[in-house]
């Protein structure tokens, strides 16, 4: 019952376990697997093996090994350690094979960074995106303050893939306004590779991929946990609780299912009105280990409701200028858990079966079908339409089918394998507005092989290639004035199919081939040195708001044009990585260079009239890119109870083409935390993060002319909308304790304060930066029972 | 990147095994609702109207509102001001101007001209006895030339400094349509 407690190590370090792993008769088992806290390793020919790192405190162990009973169990850490451990035969084989085949690796040639449960734990009613900026050369695109989408080395969106359990989520990934729709309650453990290197998952993530793992137990035993966290800023909080229940052998299942419930968000000076948010979340699965397989079934619902801020609902370039010029939002209401128009409501179902098939030791076939489906809502202030009804409606459904072989013969891994999908999107005709994106058919198909050698135990390469076919066939409505000013005739006349007066119908089809490779190598050297080097291609094809998008869009006030004559964009990345391991300290730098031929971007290009008054026009274009950067993190022990952790990221973005800076890098962040962590006080853990966000200098210079009106007169103003805004430096403090509530319970207080000083700041990286400052000061109380 | 035939037809079959909700697109564009589309402002003083009038029939679409002025004001009248809203995306136009109306605590027309041009005054008032906008005087001042510029705003501010008034400055909401007429006042 205690498992789950003591299944999360803290993430500073310093001992040393070795040891030996023997049969009764004492003789090596050679490749038996030892897992402690949050490492493993397999044991040498002489059985013998050694992990580092491993945190102070009551540590779970799990050795297994093939055709033994597994070792399950708790040794208490407060120094280098020198433990044996003998391993008895046993009849069942079933469960060594399914660890041994548990992948705890992506790819071996780059440094993955993971957050663990308890990290993820404290996000619990926050979002992934901010859960996701513990990782350094991770950070945050916003549109206020609930809807987050991570950031990779400068790169979002559609170059950012989330794997959720295995499974691609394709939820509208392009729209920058558009957050995962994953609720971070049902992640167990998240990895993030930076780069195109995880090629079984795809090839075109140019940006990297987030992998999310569930939990999943192998306890014969029924345990759960519930976090109840309550926040002071928005005066909600967020339930989530989950129920396990292990079994070897035999059948295992979880269930998990988590609340939200916030009002308006508040800034130091004043209530941020309409940004409440809901969410009702589920997942479970089943799953069923047979002496030669194992099969599962998952399913999970993500279901939110979430305000967008009143103040950023505008009409026109005035409202726009007088919004950056005021420097407050244009409304300012009071309190409430209302949330009214416009919002976004979305659902998104995830369904999968998989099947895997131990061949034999080392040799193993997976199986697995998903589908998704996302619904998205978003309402808009509309005069004359009721508030009900939704002026964007997508439904978009996925079929997934992946099927991957892996085999391990002595030094040498191989995987390879298939992905099918077809995607169907529909746009709801009766909204009574133009859809952002159209409706679309899309098929893709692509085969992967991987292979990897341990040349020895320091020194292993690893090289990948993936065949990426891909179709796409939109039903699109342009406006035949819109069609000839985009000058689509004669070139793209074949995809006319219709003609509605002002309107043309056009079924616009592409397709795609795509090659993605990656090759790399890890070699340790010295006394715990660690070298990663990887280089990678990544290709992308253009996504349907890049190809199809022509109109307004309300929050930016921009006339945003896509353009059918996009063609893929192409990363070549170089990233290295090295880390070193002091006693007390530990320091990876990871510095990378992404060569982005095609990149497709944003340009503004000129002004259109309308009704509401002159947008400028911003239209997407292709130029070549090169992002470098270092990313940078260490973990020091400075004393038996005294911790420091520091990230650091750093990215230049620029655009080689016309020789400018590319938009919204993120400037140089800088985070420091100091930690005091107690065993003998109940476990106390008392932290203070400084978090120093320097001003973005390096930018594009988009500024634009406006008319506004001044005493009855026209007279041109300057629009800003390139300047970042300032430097800001924020302090956070946060607290947990754990006690004990009954026999074989645990509890787990916590008390943390974001933002101390009721910083007032805004971020480059916010789509709302133009219209209300980020948020205040935010008490934070939580409760975890783990039963 | 071009149109290929086996891959649609394969691409189809996929489809056609899978699917229910291919899209019914086909049956027409999106009936655009709530766009306006025109603005039209008539100043009467008797048997004389001027017709201000901003059309664009394509929306947030590349081609400018066509704008017209059916003729020249004379200086120092007293002129009762109406604007309209229509939709002339529907057939029959959609009149807009009802819906302001009846929403007309969350809607104000503002009117803004040169003060040497003259004034404007609200004659038409919401449930909270503030101005909608959608009636108004204008009293023109002296000869000269400039621009009337007409606004609609959404959720303004209406007990904001100034704003009941006729000022803008302190509106609030966002805009729903700005349209700009060249006016000339003449003896």
């Amino acid at each position: 019952m205690f498992f789950c407690l003591l299944c999360f190590g803290t993430i500073f370090s310093q001992n040393t376990i070795s040891g030996k792993i023997v049969d009764k008769n004492d003789l090596a088992l050679e490749k038996s697997h030892i897992h402690i806290s949050s490492k493993s390793t397999n044991s040498k020919k002489d059985g013998s093996f050694i992990i580092r790192n491993v945190p102070n405190g009551s540590t779970k162990v799990l050795i297994t090994y093939v055709g033994y009973k597994p070792i399950d169990t708790i040794i208490e850490v407060n120094g280098n350690l020198e433990i044996n451990f003998k391993m008895k035969q046993k009849s069942e084989q079933l469960e060594e094979i399914v660890v041994k085949h548990k992948n705890n690796y992506f790819n071996h040639s780059v440094s993955e960074q993971k957050i663990k449960e308890k990290t993820i734990e404290k996000f619990s009613s926050q979002s992934l995106g901010n859960a996701l900026k513990e990782v350094s050369g991770v950070s945050i695109l916003k549109s206020g303050s609930t809807i987050v989408k991570p950031v990779i080395n400068g790169l979002h969106s559609s170059r950012v893939g989330i794997y959720n359990n295995n499974v691609k989520l394709e939820d509208q990934q392009w729209g920058t306004e558009h957050a995962p729709n994953f609720d971070i309650n049902a992640a167990g453990k998240i990895t993030v590779l930076k780069g195109a290197s995880g090629l079984q998952y795809g090839g075109d993530a140019i940006g990297g991929i987030v992998i999310i793992e569930p939990f999943s137990t192998k306890k014969d035993t029924l345990f759960g946990k519930t976090i109840m966290t309550m926040e002071s800023n928005g005066r909600g909080g967020t339930i989530s609780s989950s129920l396990h229940k292990g079994n070897f052998c035999d059948w295992s299942w979880n269930a998990q299912g988590s609340f939200k419930y916030f009002g308006d968000r508040e800034s130091p000076d004043y209530i941020l009105s309409n940004t409440g948010n809901r969410e009702a979340n589920f997942s479970g699965d089943v799953k069923y280990i047979g002496k030669k397989f194992d099969f599962s079934a998952y399913y999970s619902l993500y279901n939110a409701t979430i305000g967008i801020l009143s103040a950023s609902h505008i009409g026109n370039v005035n409202d726009l200028f007088n919004s950056i010029n005021n420097q407050t939002p244009s409304v300012v209401e009071d309190f409430t858990y209302n949330i009214k128009n416009p919002k976004q409501q979305v659902q998104h179902h995830l369904a999968k079966l998989n099947y895997n098939y131990y061949i034999k030791d080392g040799e193993s076939i997976g199986l697995q079908y998903a589908f998704q489906f996302n619904n998205r809502k978003e309402f808009d202030l509309r005069t004359g339409v009721s508030d009900s009804r939704a002026a964007l409606d997508l439904n978009l459904m996925t079929h997934t089918f992946n099927a991957d072989y892996k085999l391990s013969i002595n030094s040498w891994d191989f995987k390879s394998g298939f992905m099918g999908l077809f995607q169907n999107n529909s746009a709801n005709p009766n909204t009574g507005v133009r859809p952002l994106i159209p409706s679309y058919n899309k098929f893709d198909a692509g085969i992967y092989a991987i292979v990897d050698n341990h040349i020895s135990e320091d020194f292993s390469v690893e090289a990948g290639i993936r065949y990426d076919f891909s179709t796409i066939e939109a039903t699109k409505y342009y406006l035949k004035s819109r069609w000839d000013e985009r000058n689509y005739s004669p070139e793209f006349n074949h995809f006319i199919e219709g003609d509605f007066g002002t309107q043309w119908l056009t079924k616009p089809t592409f397709t795609f081939h795509n090659f993605s490779a990656s090759v790399g190598t890890q070699y340790s050297f010295g006394s715990e040195y660690e070298w990663y080097f990887n280089v990678s291609r990544a290709v992308r094809n253009p996504n349907p708001s890049e190809f199809f998008s022509d109109g307004l869009h309300h929050s930016s006030g921009m006339i945003e044009l896509g353009d059918l004559r996009l063609k893929q964009e192409k990363s070549n990345k170089i990233s290295t990585s090295l880390q070193k391991q002091w006693k007390n300290f530990k320091v990876n730098i990871n510095p990378f260079l992404n060569y982005i031929e095609d990149y497709m971007f944003l340009k503004p290009v000129g002004f259109e009239t309308t009704i509401r008054g002159a947008f400028p026009v911003w239209e997407y274009q292709q130029i070549n890119a090169l992002l470098t950067g270092i990313d940078l993190n260490s973990e020091w022990q400075i004393s038996e109870h005294w911790q420091h952790r520091l990230l650091l990221s750093y990215v230049n973005g620029k655009d080689k083409t016309n020789d400018d800076f590319i938009i919204d890098m993120p400037p140089l962040n800088i985070n420091n935390r100091i930690s005091f962590n107690k065993k003998d006080w109940k476990n106390l853990t008392i932290e203070l993060q400084s978090e120093m966000v320097f001003r973005q200098t390096q930018f594009p210079n988009n500024n634009f002319t406006t008319n506004i009106i001044v005493d009855g007169e026209l007279s041109p103003v300057e629009v800003d909308i390139s300047s970042p805004p300032a430097a800001y430096h924020l302090l956070h403090f946060a607290s947990d304790f754990q006690f004990k509530i009954a026999n074989n319970s645990m509890a787990t207080l916590g008390f943390s304060v974001f933002n101390l000083l009721n910083t007032k700041y805004r971020d480059y990286l916010n789509r709302q930066r133009f219209y209300a400052d980020e948020l205040g000061r935010n008490f934070q109380i939580q409760l975890k029972i783990n039963y | 990147m071009k149109y290929f035939n086996p891959t649609k037809a394969l691409f189809l079959a996929t489809a056609s095994l899978f699917l229910a909700s291919c899209s019914d697109d086909d049956n027409g564009p999106v009936n655009e609702e709530e766009v306006i589309t025109t603005v039209i402002t008539t100043l009467t003083n008797g048997a004389t109207t001027i017709t201000l009038t901003s059309r664009d029939l394509d929306g947030d679409g590349p081609i400018d509102p066509l704008v017209t002025v059916s003729g020249n004001l004379t200086a120092n009248t007293v002129y009762n001001g109406e604007t309209t809203f229509l939709n002339e995306l529907e057939s029959p136009a959609e009149d807009i101007t009802v819906e302001v109306e009846e929403e007309g605590d969350e809607h104000q027309v503002f009117y803004q001209i040169p003060s040497a041009l003259g004034t404007i005054g609200y004659t038409d008032f919401d449930v909270n006895a503030k101005p909608v906008g959608l009636t108004f005087t204008y009293t023109t001042g002296n000869v000269g030339t400039g621009n009337l510029t007409v606004t609609l705003r959404h959720l303004p501010n209406k007990s904001a400094a100034g704003v009941a008034a006729g000022d803008i400055t302190n509106a609030g909401g966002s805009t729903d349509a700005q349209v700009t007429y060249p006016i000339v006042i003449t003896n």
